[in-house]
């Protein structure tokens, strides 16, 4: 191979060999999950996590790619308290994508604690149990007679004592445990979960250290810079090859035909140079030429026009209907129509996409910034005509992720791009490429009627959705489910939907669907409380009314008693109800997504000149019975709740067929003297553990247009906020 | 052509075009790639170093304009005394998330501390508004501002 890279990580059978040929000092202690352990020489890729040293240092892989929701410290967490080792003990790594050996990689849905959480302590269970076993046929006693001690097996009877690294050598070579068969600790055990544990690789970030995908260096390594259509899939009609490779360090320049799968290799010319500065020249250099294509008349106006004309239009298709809305609606004291749009949205990493990717010995080897590595993979292999078990992806860790990664298109690019020069290639993309070729938050607009009784109870909803898509096929990311709530709380409910055609890639963003369905759903139950002249919080709890949970299983269904106590207790944490000054005012909402409950209180202020102020936001959050690390897990929705305003403030929109915005300038993130103060208070639920990604995102948007209009009783049904409409008097 | 450069008190040169941003630079020629791009036009601070113990974005910054100056990136903060605290704190509240901004962060704190030792919170928020952090760990730099400061929150 002869290839080392300036990040040093990577956890593949080939380095384990090496590390414990190479003088390690230890035995990698091997496990695959139910089957038989093997030492460290045995050059197999089975399942493994765990690696014991002579001098007791516990190296854990982390299986699934870090994007800054601090998985690799938290699932190493699961399998060192099971194994029982002391924690400054421990060092982890990130593994390579490796699905034989791990199962699925990868960081999306907030669903890695909810998979690991059993699994992963398993893990580190059975790895104690054979150490244990080590131990007991040394002594010759039995090992239900042994405990431990963290790093250490204990036979409290004779008072032998013997450190985990005396015994990994034993422990390896025997056969492991059925890992559901294998006893857990008690919470009340726990010495790491639920300590306030730091990131493992904070001592590398703050002071710089190569770690992210764009930080690859290799030796002999080429920079690249691709152009692409700003009309999506364009094709290149003429490009100046020529003048690019007359600027200074420019090596070649080369037009890639490409395909018409948006997350695969799209047209575009390719700069390759020594350095990346002077690819970009050479890229801008090009004069480019794009061929017309079947979206380039698309346009956010045409959109929003098509959207009015499907509501009046009455055109949806049923998703859902249940009791008869039209004679609910007709006999209802009170009714409510309004109309929603939230716009299209760019995921806007802070590390622009990027991938290292280099050709050799009929390999293709990649190192990404990627949050699904197989697919990558698949997408590499199909795109260069490789067969899968050619291309090796090495997970980096990513400078944000928030759905972006989980598509791998700059993989597909950079590989193609180092499979022709034959050398080691960097791609990196600009700021301005980053956001004109995302796959976007879709936009979405809902057509809403409401109707309450004289009690102010609601009797009606219906909702017509107007999202894109063609035929039976809702662009990604673009859909409803029709057990989104409130359906089901509600007799007479009715979600219809139509759909337009796209040619704007669209794909989850945190929290996908949820981040905009929560600021419809939130906003409108606040014009229902308001028309029927009910507190907004108590007009939430009778909809949430008595029935517990809601559906088949925890899993499926909608638990409202445990929605309703973070109700509760965001309502009570945050003063509900007190007096405010003129002009500012407190917002709640409330959503269930990624299986936590969330409820969420904003205090915001709106000045003269329709500027607004989120001054202070309460969150009460049920995520279930543990939080695995605190520290790492009020960070989580601190950042979501911080990144759900910014998400107020800025939108993509679209002009003939292109994105209209490119950087910062034009696509605003909130900065540090917008962020508020933030309060968390979790509800410890007899739940199962469940993931903080994405959950804490939803409420706050509506929190605050709910906390704006209690200012100024001007209802935001339109985003991005705008201050003119919110101006004095 | 060539030039010389003073980076975290160690000379270097770099032999590139007159124009190259100071950015890439560190980051492809001298292989310090601790300061990050993430605009190329002066917006995000991803790219914050110290010339002359002045925090600039090196995405903007042409080579041929650096002169004399003394570089200091994030591979040497370590070497200022309030650069060394200000890790510390970063590091004791566990201020990253994905941790990408942090280096131009952890810059452009070091600049306001070392100029103002008791910033305000107002004082924070003026000398911190160019760097974004995608993460929004805003609420943790201000505490570990403070922290290192010597004012606990």
């Amino acid at each position: 191979m002869g290839i080392i890279s300036n990040i040093a990580e990577g956890f593949s059978p080939s380095r384990r060999a090496v590390l414990a040929g190479g003088g390690a000092g230890g035995l990698v202690l091997a496990f695959s999950l139910g089957g038989k352990g093997v030492a460290a020489d045995t050059p197999t890729a089975l399942n493994a996590y765990v690696q014991i040293a002579t001098d007791g240092i516990v190296t854990i892989v982390s299986k699934n790619p870090e994007i800054g929701q601090g998985i690799k410290t938290s699932l190493p967490m699961l399998i060192a308290e099971e194994l029982d080792v002391d924690w400054a003990n421990v060092r982890t790594v990130q593994a390579d994508n490796d699905p034989v050996a791990y199962g699925r990689q990868f960081a999306g849905g907030s669903m890695a604690t909810p998979l690991h959480w059993d699994q992963l302590r398993q893990v580190g269970a059975a790895g104690r149990a054979m150490l244990l076993a080590a131990a007991a046929a040394d002594w010759g006693v039995e090992a239900s007679s042994l405990t431990t001690e963290p790093g250490v097996v204990v036979h409290a009877a004779s008072g032998r004592r013997a450190p985990y690294g005396s015994l990994a050598a034993k422990a390896a070579g025997l056969t492991a445990p059925e890992l559901s068969s294998v006893p857990l600790k008690d919470a009340s055990a726990y010495r790491i979960i639920g300590q306030p544990i730091p990131q493992v690789d904070t001592a590398a970030i703050v002071t710089g250290q190569p770690l992210f995908g764009i930080d690859m260096r290799l030796p002999g390594m080429l920079y690249a810079a691709y152009a692409k259509a700003p009309v999506f899939g364009a094709k290149v009609a003429s490009a100046d090859l020529a003048a690019a490779q007359a600027v200074k360090g420019v090596r070649r320049a080369f037009v890639v035909e490409g395909g018409t799968e948006f997350d695969g290799l799209l047209p575009g010319v390719a700069v390759v140079a020594d350095s990346w500065w002077a690819a970009n020249k050479g890229r801008k250099a090009l004069n480019v030429q794009w061929a017309e294509h079947a979206t380039s008349s698309q346009s956010s106006q045409g959109y929003a026009g098509q959207a009015r004309s499907l509501v009046e239009a009455k055109a949806g298709k049923s998703l859902r209907s249940d009791g008869d809305v039209e004679a609910a609606l007709a006999s209802s004291a009170k009714t409510v129509e309004a109309d929603y749009f939230y716009p299209f949205l760019s995921h806007a990493t802070l590390e622009p996409q990027n991938c290292t990717a280099h050709f050799h010995d009929g390999k293709m080897e990649i190192w990404a910034p990627t949050q699904l590595p197989e697919p990558g993979r698949q997408i590499v292999a199909k795109t260069l005509g490789l067969a899968p078990e050619n291309v090796i992806v090495h997970m980096t860790r990513s400078g944000g992720g928030f759905g972006r990664r989980l598509m791998n298109d700059y993989m597909a690019e950079a590989a193609w791009i180092a499979k022709e020069i034959g050398a080691p290639v960097k791609l990196v993309w600009t700021r301005e490429d980053d956001m004109r070729h995302d796959f976007y938050r879709p936009a979405g607009f809902h057509h809403f009627r409401g109707g309450i009784d004289a009690s102010g109870n609601v009797t009606a909803w219906a909702n017509h959705f107007v999202t894109f898509g063609e035929g039976e096929a809702t662009a990604r990311s673009a859909g409803m489910a029709p057990t989104e709530f409130p359906a089901r709380f509600i007799d007479n409910y009715r979600l219809d939907v139509s759909m337009m055609p796209l040619g704007v890639p669209t794909g989850p963003l945190r929290a996908p669907g949820s981040n905009a369905i929560a600021f419809v759903v939130q906003s409108f139950i606040d014009e229902l409380a308001h028309a029927g002249g009910i507190d907004p919080v108590e007009m939430r709890l009778r909809l949430l009314g008595d029935q517990g949970l809601v559906g088949d299983d925890a899993r499926s269904g909608y638990d409202a008693a445990r929605m309703a106590a973070v109700v509760r207790l965001a309502a009570e944490k945050s003063g509900w109800g007190g007096a405010l000054p003129a002009r500012r005012g407190k917002g709640i909402a409330f959503h269930y997504s990624h299986l936590g409950y969330f409820a969420e209180v904003a205090e915001v202020s709106v000045a003269d000149d329709g500027a607004v102020t989120v001054h202070k936001v309460w969150v009460a959050a049920d995520v279930g019975r543990q939080i695995i690390n605190p520290l790492g897990a009020l960070n989580q929705i601190e950042g979501s709740v911080i990144d759900g305003i910014s998400e107020m403030f800025g939108e993509i929109t679209i002009k003939d067929g292109q994105v209209e915005q490119s950087n910062f300038d034009t696509f605003p993130l909130l900065r540090i003297d917008a962020a508020p103060v933030i309060e968390t208070h979790f509800i410890k639920s007899d739940n199962p553990p469940t993931g903080l990604g994405e959950p804490a995102l939803p409420p706050v948007v509506p929190a605050v247009t709910n906390a704006i209009f209690a200012a100024t009783g001007k209802r935001v049904r339109s985003l991005p906020l705008k201050a003119g409409e919110l101006v004095a008097g | 052509m060539a030039y010389e450069l003073n980076v975290n008190g160690k000379a270097m040169t770099a032999d590139v075009e007159a124009d190259t941003p100071l950015l890439w630079v560190l980051r492809d020629t001298l292989g310090l790639v601790g300061t990050k791009y993430g605009c190329g036009i002066a917006q995000c601070g991803a790219c914050t170093v110290h010339a002359d113990g002045a925090p600039i974005r090196a995405c903007v910054t042409p080579v041929e304009a650096i002169g004399a100056a003394q570089i200091t990136t994030i591979e040497g903060a370590a070497g200022l005394e309030v650069g060394r605290r200000v890790q510390q704190a970063w590091s004791e509240l566990d201020v990253a998330q994905c941790g990408y901004c942090q280096p131009g962060q952890i810059m452009s704190a070091t600049a306001l501390l070392a100029e103002n030792p008791s910033p305000s919170d107002a004082d924070i928020d003026a000398a911190m508004a160019g760097n974004i952090c995608r993460c929004a760990t805003y609420v943790r730099i201000r505490a570990a501002i403070k922290r290192a400061a010597g004012q606990e929150a």
